[in-house]
Order: C-alpha cells, then structure tokens, then sequence
C-alpha cells in the first residue's frame, strides 16, 4: 500500500518525527487539569505555534493536538460530544502548517488510549473502544490528516480496537505503545509480543513502536527488542528527554539536546526508522536530532551496555524477553484449572 | 482438568487450606477464595485472623510479584477482585468483633487526570492490607480533597497523576494544605507513571510510591513511625 507517509519513509530513509505536546504547551500557558484539546477551538494561535516548533526544528511528520480527543477523556470537560469536532480541527490547523512548511511535511493524526480498561479485566467492551477511536479517526481524517497515529497504548485489546476504528475510518495508521513496567507496557506486554499482536492484526498499521515510558534508554533497548524479533513493518520510536523533574514550579525534563540527538542516532541504529520525541522534547532537542540524524550513516546496532554508558540505567534488569526476568516462587499449594 | 485433580476445600487442614487460598488469590478465583473464608469461619477463625493469615498474606505475594515485574495489571486486578469478595464477606464481621484498625486512606486522581487504573490498583492493595480506603474517584479538585479530608478524618491522603499535563496539580493540593495548616495532621502519598522520588520530594510530599506494591509498604512504614511519634508526644 502506498500514501503520504509510506512515500515520504521511502524517499528519506529515516523521518525525524516531533517531540512533547504536553511538555511544550504548559510553556505556553496550559494549566494542569485543564483539557488541551480544547484549545483547538479556544487558542488556536498557540496550537499553530506549537506544530510550528517541529516544523522549523525539522520534523518530517508532526502530531496533532488530539491525544485526549476521545469520548471517554473529553467527558471529563463535558466535551464528549465535541470529539469529531476536536479531532477535526487539530488537524485543519496541522495541515495548513504543514502545507506552507515550504517542504513535505505529513500531518499525524494523534489518538491516544481511552484510559479505561477493556474486558474480560475491566469495564470497556470491544465494541465501544471501537467506536470511539472509530469518531476520533472520522475527525481527524476530515481535518485532512495524511495518517492516524495511536500511541501511549497499554494493553493489547485496545490495539486491535484501534486498528478497527481506523478500518471503519479508511485512514492508515501507525501505532506505538507505551513499556514504563519493567520493559513491559503496564498490561504486561513485552517488546516481543507486540510484534506478533501487531503482524497478526487485519488491518496492519504503516509502521509500529514505542513512545513514552521511562526515559529514552528503555526505549532504545524495546526497539532492539522489536528488531530481535524480526517483524516487516517499520518502526518507529518515541522516547521522554530524560527524567521529570520539578524546578521552579516547572515540569522540567533533565535530558539535554545532546543526549536526544546520540539517542536518535542509536534509535537509528538499533533498529527504527521513523524516530522523535516524546514529553519534555523541544524544539532544541529537535534541532540537535536533525543534525545528527543528517550528519551521521546508520551504524551497527549498539548494545544494552552502550545505551546503559551513553544514555542512561534502565529502570529494570529484564525486560521481559531475555529469559532472564523475575519469576514467581514455587507454589505451595495445588494449581487448578 | 481431570476430575481427580479437583480440590476440595472443606477437606484441606487449615495450614493447608491457607496456602491452597494463596494460590487461588494469584490466580484470581473469587468464588474458592468466598468458600475459603467461610470455611474458616465454620471453624471459628476470628475474621481478623482470616483477614490478615489469608487474605493479607495471599495479597502481599500477590504484591511483592507486582513489584519485582513478575505480575501485571490484569493479574493483580483479578487478584484483587477475588480478595474482594473474601472482604465483602469479612467486612460486616470485623466491625462487629471490633478489629484492630489499621489505617485509613483518603485517595483519588487530581483535577483532569481520568487515568484511574493505578488509583485503583493502590485502592485495592492497601484494602488488602487491612486499609480502609475512601476512593474520590477521578478529576479532584483541592476543595473535593479537603472536603474528604475533613469528613473522614483519614491518616493518609493519596494523590495519582498519570499526565505531564495533570502531575504538577498535586503541589497545588500539598501547598493549600499548607496554608491551612493541616498538611502534617496527613501522610501525603503520591504516584503516578510519570513521577519519581525526586518530583515527590520537590512537591512537598511525604513518599513517592512506584506501584501500588510500595505504596502498602509505605503506608504501613509511615503508620509506624506516625503511632511511635504519637507514643512519644
């Protein structure tokens, strides 16, 4: 299949992709507790300045201002019946910034998880995660999105739920999941796994990965667990600028462009060829992984060792897919079926 | 399964049954953990002993495997939920005999932040603990918190953020309680994905807590120091 994204991946090899929405909007004024999606309608100067930061630090593709832009989140504000809307205009606004970007560059349309728990374990059933995703896919496609983008996901239901609504949407996709649990997402899925959940599903995303979790050296060791495992599809990886940190009433992220642009390059090299940030990336940090992106070939992959010296400790021994993570003592009692 | 493999409970010696109850709460089966407990209660266990040798016991493995990256959400949830038919059982019991108190919790997610699964995680792991835990739910305010606080009289306020977007909410409640002055009547625990130590200690609260697993280890760990500060007052 070809489009926008698939086209673009193959002309450039590698596409740098953008950093925090988060992050940056709380720089420009955002309140904790209050919706971002809604300053789409209310703000949208400011949602036009922040797509612009990736623009003019050189991503290749940017991610709209629509993470929360479902049924379930939006409820909160009692905005749940503004989805499609939202969706929609995040990415009306995107698009006219990439479209005088002066080079191609791809709008992403983001969806983000529902935060509920889907069944057998929780509440949400298959059929109304499908819906959700399926309105916000709907609105971002009508605001003129190139591709969907599905990220910060858990559990491997709401996946497959994902890759449904933008079936039911007709817009490609990509999606990454979030690996803050001991190299694992919170639901237990290791690197490995979302290989295979990702190359069984019918409607198969452009390309898939990681963003998120816990500072960018676990993330580069889930993109060598990605590449170990072999799969066909691109992938992507969408690593935090370090650690959180609280100066002067801030939430400051303790990774310097210097360590975000050696980090894009090992992302490079382990494995991922679609690569950015994610909370707490700058536009400064962009700038510094363009340039090192451009300026430096592809090299072999490095080890965990190499990461760990560079970059960073992991937050675990294991992640789940070395045989070598923890396991559970011997039962005393008799297991049952 | 094979029909010789089958347990019956009723016919197990009680240390066997208890052990038998541990593994059945790992792996999430409510119904054998609801005989369990009125098996025994038929042999005249005190509910607080059921409450803390099986129950408190089986969840505290169920715990420790949650920490050390054995055991994920969707198991500890089943977990949890099997406890929780064994406590619905023991719940009117314990009042009843008067139980020892362990502690009580005041806990909920700050204003704009819907991600409750690890609210709800630490909410069911501190009950299995014994806690008594009042949930507020998602989307709290400073005033819904103080509001709480003040009608329930809680030893241990709990704060969960799971957004760069919503984390920073929590100093906004800890400087109020300042304010007031009431911040040290209250052990403040937060958590959340996005937190670390660091970010807890910048805020003004008492612990971080990495998972639900440490935030039970702390609580237990600031309800002993808060009783011997009390003994020396």
């Amino acid at each position: 299949m070809s489009n926008a994204f698939t086209d673009l991946l193959a002309e450039k090899g590698t596409l740098l992709a953008d950093g925090a929405t988060g992050t940056n909007l709380f720089n420009m004024g955002l309140m904790s507790g209050d919706a971002p999606e809604l300053w789409n309608t209310d703000e949208p100067q400011k949602i036009t300045k922040l797509y612009r930061f990736a623009v003019d630090s050189g991503s290749d593709l940017f991610l709209t201002n629509s993470f929360g832009a479902n049924a379930s989140r939006l409820k909160l504000h009692d905005a749940q019946a503004r989805v499609h809307e939202l969706s929609r205009v995040s990415a009306e606004l995107a698009r006219e910034v990439a479209d005088t970007a002066g080079r191609k560059v791809l709008v992403a349309g983001s969806v983000g998880p529902t935060g509920e728990i889907m069944e057998p374990v929780g509440t949400l059933t298959h059929a109304l995660a499908v819906e959700m995703f399926h309105e916000t896919a709907d609105g971002l496609k009508a605001g003129g999105a190139d591709i969907g983008w599905l990220e910060t996901i858990s559990a491997p239901e709401e996946y497959r739920a994902a890759a449904e609504g933008f079936a039911l949407a007709g817009l490609d996709w990509c999606g990454t999941m979030s690996f803050d649990t001991a190299g694992r997402t919170m639901m237990g899925l290791t690197s490995e796994g979302m290989v295979d959940l990702v190359h069984g599903l019918d409607n198969t995303p452009m390309a898939y990965g990681a963003n998120c979790g816990t500072g960018a050296s676990d993330l580069l060791r889930t993109v060598l667990g990605f590449a170990a495992k072999g799969g066909t599809l691109p992938i992507i990886s969408k690593g935090n600028a370090g650690i959180p940190k609280y100066v002067e009433g801030h939430i400051h992220y303790d990774g310097t462009p210097e360590l975000m642009a050696r980090y894009a390059t090992m992302a490079r090299d382990a494995g991922a060829s679609i690569i950015g940030g994610c909370c707490g990336t700058l536009p400064e940090h962009l700038v510094a992984m363009r340039e090192a992106l451009d300026s430096t070939e592809k090299g072999p992959a490095p080890t965990l060792e190499q990461i760990a010296e560079e970059i960073g400790p992991f937050s675990s021994e294991s992640d789940g897919t070395d045989g070598n993570g923890p396991t559970r003592a011997p039962r005393r009692g008799r297991r049952r079926g | 399964m094979s029909e010789e493999d089958d347990i019956i409970l009723s016919e197990l010696d009680d240390e066997e049954l208890v052990q038998q109850m541990f593994d059945d709460l790992y792996d999430g089966l409510k119904e054998e953990i609801e005989e369990g407990v009125n098996i025994l209660l038929e042999r005249k266990w005190e509910p607080y002993d059921i409450l803390t040798k099986a129950l408190v016991g089986g969840m505290t493995i169920v715990g420790a495997d949650f920490r050390d990256g054995i055991l994920f959400v969707p198991e500890v949830l089943l977990a949890a939920n099997a406890m929780k038919g064994g406590m619905a059982i023991l719940k009117p019991l314990l009042v009843e005999t008067g139980a020892p108190r362990v502690g009580k919790m005041v806990i909920g997610t700050v204003k704009g932040d819907i991600h409750d699964i690890g609210k709800n995680l630490v909410g069911m792991m501190m009950e299995g603990a014994g806690f008594e835990v009042v949930d507020l739910g998602i989307n709290n305010s400073v005033e819904a918190y103080l509001e709480a606080m003040e009608a329930e009289g809680p030893d241990i306020l709990g704060m969960s953020a799971l957004l760069t977007t919503t984390m920073p909410y929590m100093k906004v409640v800890i400087d109020t309680l300042i304010e007031q002055g009431i911040r040290d009547d209250y052990i403040v625990l937060v958590g959340g994905a996005p937190l670390n130590e660091e970010f807890g200690k910048a805020i003004g609260a008492d612990a971080y807590c990495r998972d639900a697993a440490v935030a039970v280890e702390t609580a237990k760990e600031w309800m002993g120091r808060k009783h011997n500060s009390a003994a020396t007052a």
